[in-house]
């Protein structure tokens, strides 16, 4: 099938000659067969929108129809790689056409040519359906890659190999209701139809993330969905940075949408180094790369949140539980909107176009915690974690008010936290995880039963604390009774001490649920102690401010394995020195 | 093969509309010549049909359709590169300026650049000393960053920047250091002020000027941030020099760039900028960086100043999500007397964190800088208080905070468009600030780092 530009604007060409194509087919463009996506049909005219700079074509160039949607390839090899919005390997490209990404360039997603070592865990003979595990590869120390029977095919294994393969050679063979078929490792799928599943479940579980505020405020379920809106500047990207470092996840997808290129060499040149501390591994081997940087061409940025999220399906269907996140979809939405405007389409709010929130709730559906497909019940999850760029912290605007109508979990950053270098910025007034009651059997069972009562303590005294502020600023904190003085001081412990976490510190950067338990016992021995002394007529100044103060401080350089020890010493600390200055008041 | 075509049919704006064309490419560069022999040029924006949209870079003023003649040259619109652009001043679109012969390129290179593939790209990490302790001792710029300067209208943007370009060096280092500067849209007397001060310093030997001033034509301004970025990494990376480009003012190129938009009548985004204005800077301020296995480097300075003071501004707002921090300069400050005008609380550089510590500055480079800035914060609170409630109402340690941001303000960040502090002073004078607070108080740094730096006698240690 082949059609004839007419016309070229930008990343948008239009060709007519293409009556036979198909919606969302992939088509190569021009002499350098750039790879586009059909994304109009009127009569013969299609309107493609083109993955490369489209410099150079002109009319008459021709267009060929693929006649195959934009797809992924999803086999081993996958994990570790870097690739750009279509998934193509952006190392391998760099071989091709030097520091400088060049147009037409063809690289397969992954390596079809290395051998994988296939070890078989199905036997001839069994029935097997779609999503049953055939065999595993150990793509690297950390990951087992499953290969499952792929969607669409069921019925008797008739033969299965063991041994060196690479991913497009046979492994299996299934006798199903149509006949003999070969199964290879290599699978592909379209990006923007999401994976079967068999249903979806509601989560209970959290997904733990090391970081004080995440975790003890506002936690994020198990195959729920987040946004992190901010303006710049306050830490989005410190923020998805730690969370692909940390999280309580076998495999994370990181999507760079549309910002900095440096921020991705960083990504690149941290991850191999930083070492998991489940596994002793490097951070890389259970992480996948998209890159589509700002500069690098605007279509292709619209595709890239499809290709990751397809990707991060194809770990969950293997049982795995998977955390994407998207940096930031503020920018897929631009990249929206700049195409709406050159196929001249009715522009709704601020020229985005109309269908804005409708495939931003598609995108955001696609996450979840399921069933999945197989003869045996498993179950398998991905998070989607995305940053929001709302143009000058303004939440009125559409993207971010699309993306709260979606998300249960809410960390909004706010630009004065950051302007006092307190990070992360996460506003705890403003933010809201709407998953902290399902969580809560979860949390007494694994982090402690005192650890909810603790949270809501944290969080009424900041809410006090706020209040009383108020108060402060019109007449002065020497208005304030001594039991309100306490509460501001707990609320300040609670701010410097507990929610400030420095991500670049070594043992600051990660804190188990475990310490944070223990931390947040302290500060209630203080508060607590605190009233009990001032109530007894002691000193505000005697009281609050006691040379513990600063062990209090440090307790969260203590390092994981001297925590609960040295937490308990400062608790006694606090009880003895809070118990002298009531004493010598009385 | 080259055609010459006779049917303009339209001209709006800066845009014109050629018929019957054939064979025309998109981003093409087009040459228009008039009856008289004079000559503009432009590219293909869009082409529909045998219909062509072309984008001139010069002004319409003066052209008649029905004699001119369009003539498509079938590739982008390029620059001539050469080592010999080196202390010369050219116009907007890349012809000498200064009087001089013409360039004999080596290289002939487009102007749009192509993206660097961030899998070739080499971390920013090496410390680029500016002598001004409000960016080397709390907002470190590195070598590769793009670091905006957000300023306002009547506050010393251009004396700041010619400081950064005099000062600024690596450490440890011998590399050959280069500067190429852009104007877009501003006026003589500011663009003879750098002009000036490169001359009197003696910098004009290692430096590129482009110049598009306030009356050359605004769709100029299009070309000429591209054509100074091509220069650069023409020395950058294939002369291996560390270059820095200064692109003063962002905010004129975005309106030449929301004027063409209009033209064109696209659907506007916000305040009638082009929805696809973030992308546009984005293929600017990208083009900053380093990439592995090359020598050069390029850091960017872009200055813009805000319109009416409003960071929410689309132009600032854009730009801080593409760059790597930003540096605002604050009217308040100015009107005390405090020079250069640095506001450093709402100030940034994201990559400080990689340049500075043990073998960059000084090991206790990070710790200090935190604890400096959570101090001046906590100080300006206090003072804010204070202005309300008086003194009185402030506690003994608020007292110390007010005090102590009094001093940053004054000794710290106003030290005048001509000292060049070493990055060792920066931080010495840091501690002797820090020395006003008590040390219990300085949470944010680590003992070890106390015990060795904390001055002995707190508050009067001379340095």
């Amino acid at each position: 099938m082949q059609g004839k530009i007419v016309k070229i604007s930008g990343p948008l060409i239009v060709a007519e000659g293409m009556a036979d194509s198909k919606i969302y087919d992939v088509v190569r463009v021009g002499r350098e067969k750039l790879i586009g996506e059909i994304i109009e049909l009127r009569g013969d005219r299609a309107s493609v929108q083109v993955y490369e700079e489209t410099a150079g074509l002109g009319p008459g160039d021709e267009v060929y129809s693929t006649d195959a949607p934009l797809s992924v390839e999803l086999a081993p090899g996958i994990i570790g790689g870097i690739y750009d919005g279509i998934q193509r390997p952006l190392v391998r490209l760099c071989e091709l056409s030097g520091e400088r990404i060049g147009r037409g360039l063809n690289a397969a997603a992954v390596d079809h040519d290395k051998k994988w070592n296939f070890i078989p865990d199905a036997k001839v003979g069994d029935q097997v359906v779609a999503g049953d595990i055939l065999g595993h590869v150990n793509e690297n120390d950390v990951v087992e890659h499953r290969i499952m029977v792929p969607f669409g095919v069921s019925g008797e294994l008739v033969g299965i190999e063991s041994g060196l393969f690479t991913v497009e050679e046979p492994i299996a063979k299934i006798r199903t209701a149509t006949g003999e078929r070969e199964v290879c490792m290599l699978q592909k799928w379209p990006v923007r139809r999401g994976r079967p599943y068999k249903e979806k479940i509601s989560p209970d579980q959290p997904m733990v993330t090391g970081q004080r505020v995440i975790d003890t405020l506002f936690p994020v379920a198990r195959g729920g969905c987040a946004a992190v809106p901010g303006p710049f500047g306050s830490g989005k990207t410190v923020v998805q940075h730690q969370l692909a470092k940390w999280a309580d996840a076998d495999i994370i997808v990181y999507v760079g949408c549309g910002e900095r290129g440096n921020e991705m060499t960083d990504v690149l040149n941290e991850f191999p180094e930083l070492v998991d501390p489940k596994t002793g591994r490097p951070l890389m081997e259970r992480t996948v790369l998209i890159a589509n940087t700002s500069d690098m061409p605007v279509a292709a940025r619209e595709a890239s949140i499809y290709t990751g999220i397809t990707i991060a399906e194809y770990f969950r269907d293997m049982g795995y539980n998977v955390a994407i996140m998207a940096d930031s979809s503020s920018r897929w939405a631009e990249a929206l909107r700049e195409m709406s405007g050159r196929l001249e389409e009715m522009p709704g709010e601020e020229g985005y176009p109309a269908y804005l929130s409708s495939r931003l709730a598609e995108y955001y559906e696609r996450a979840g915690i399921v069933k999945i497909l197989g003869s045996e019940e498993r179950t398998g999850s991905v998070t989607a974690i995305s940053a929001v760029s709302p143009p000058g912290g303004d939440l009125s605007e559409p993207v971010s008010q699309a993306t709260l109508r979606i998300v249960k979990v809410f960390w909004g950053l706010s630009a004065s936290l950051a302007y006092k270098r307190h990070f992360p910025a996460i506003d705890w007034l403003q933010s809201y995880s709407l998953y902290a009651d399902r969580l809560q059997p979860w949390f007494d069972e694994n982090a402690g039963e005192e650890f909810m009562q603790n949270r809501a303590f944290a969080m009424r005294v900041l809410q006090e604390e706020a209040s009383l502020s108020e108060i402060v600023r019109l007449v002065g904190v020497d208005a304030l009774s001594p039991a309100d003085r306490v509460t501001m001081e707990t609320a300040k412990i609670i701010r410097e001490d507990y929610l400030h976490q420095n991500a670049f510190h070594e043992t600051d950067t990660f804190t188990s649920l475990k310490k944070q338990n223990a931390m947040l016992e302290m500060i209630h021995a203080f508060y607590t102690s605190a009233n009990e002394a001032v109530s007894k007529g002691a000193s505000v100044n005697a009281t609050l401010y006691t040379p513990v103060r600063e062990k209090i401080g440090r307790a969260k350089y203590l390092p994981e394995n001297e925590a609960e020890e040295g937490i308990r010493a400062i608790i006694a600390e606090i009880k003895a020195e809070t118990a002298a200055a009531a004493e010598e008041a009385e | 093969m080259q055609k010459e075509y006779k049917t303009i049919k339209e001209v709006v704006g800066p845009l014109l509309l050629v018929e019957g064309v054939e064979g025309v490419t998109y981003d093409e560069l087009v040459e228009i010549q008039q009856s008289d022999g004079t000559v503009r040029s432009g590219k293909v924006l869009e082409i529909d049909g045998d219909k062509a949209l072309v984008q001139l870079f010069e002004s319409a003023r003066g052209l008649q359709i029905s004699t001119s003649k369009a003539r498509f040259l079938g590739h982008s619109v390029e620059l001539g590169v050469s080592r010999d652009m080196l202390g010369r001043v050219f116009d907007g679109m890349g012809r000498p300026k200064d009087g001089g012969a013409a360039i004999i390129p080596e290289k002939k290179m487009p102007i749009e650049g192509a993206p660097i593939n961030p899998a070739a790209r080499d971390y920013p990490n090496e410390f680029i000393q500016t002598g001004i302790s409000a960016i080397d001792g709390l907002n470190t710029l590195v070598r590769g960053q793009k670091l905006p300067v957000f300023s306002m209208s009547g506050l010393p943007h251009a004396q700041f920047a010619a400081q950064i370009a005099r000062q600024a060096k690596v450490l440890r280092s011998d590399a050959k250091f280069a500067v190429v500067f852009a104007a877009m849209g501003i006026t003589y007397e500011e663009a003879d002020y750098f002009v000036q001060d490169f001359r009197r310093t003696g910098a004009i030997e290692r430096a590129v000027l482009f110049m598009n001033l306030a009356d050359d034509p605004a769709v100029e301004r299009i070309s000429t941030p591209r054509m100074a970025l091509t220069c650069a990494e023409y020395l950058a990376f294939e002369l291996g020099m560390h270059v820095l480009v200064i692109l003063t003012d962002i905010t004129n190129y975005c309106e030449a760039l929301r004027e063409v938009s209009a033209a064109r009548k696209e659907v506007p985004g916000r305040r009638g900028y082009p929805g696809y204005l973030y992308t546009d800077l984005a293929h600017i301020y990208e083009r900053a960086g380093r990439i592995k296995g090359k020598e050069g480097s390029i850091t960017q300075i872009p200055i813009l100043t805000m319109p009416e003071d409003d960071k929410p501004h689309p132009i600032p707002d854009l730009t801080g999500y593409i760059t790597e921090g930003q540096i605002i300069l604050s009217r308040e400050l100015y009107q005390k007397g405090v020079l250069p005008p640095v506001d450093v609380l709402p100030s940034l550089s994201r990559l400080k964190d990689k340049g500075v510590g043990k073998g960059k500055t000084r090991e206790d480079h990070a710790d200090t800088m935190n604890q400096l800035f959570a101090a001046y914060a906590t100080g300006k609170d206090a003072k804010e208080l204070a202005a309300i409630l008086g003194d009185s109402a402030l506690s003994e340690t608020d007292k110390l905070y007010a005090k102590f941001a009094e001093a940053f303000e004054k000794e710290y960040v106003s030290q005048g468009f001509n000292t060049d502090r070493s990055v060792e002073e920066t931080l010495d004078l840091g501690w002797k600030l820090l020395g006003m607070l008590p040390r219990s108080e300085l949470k944010r740094i680590k003992d070890a780092y106390i015990e060795k730096y904390y001055p002995e006698n707190a508050g009067d240690k001379e340095e």
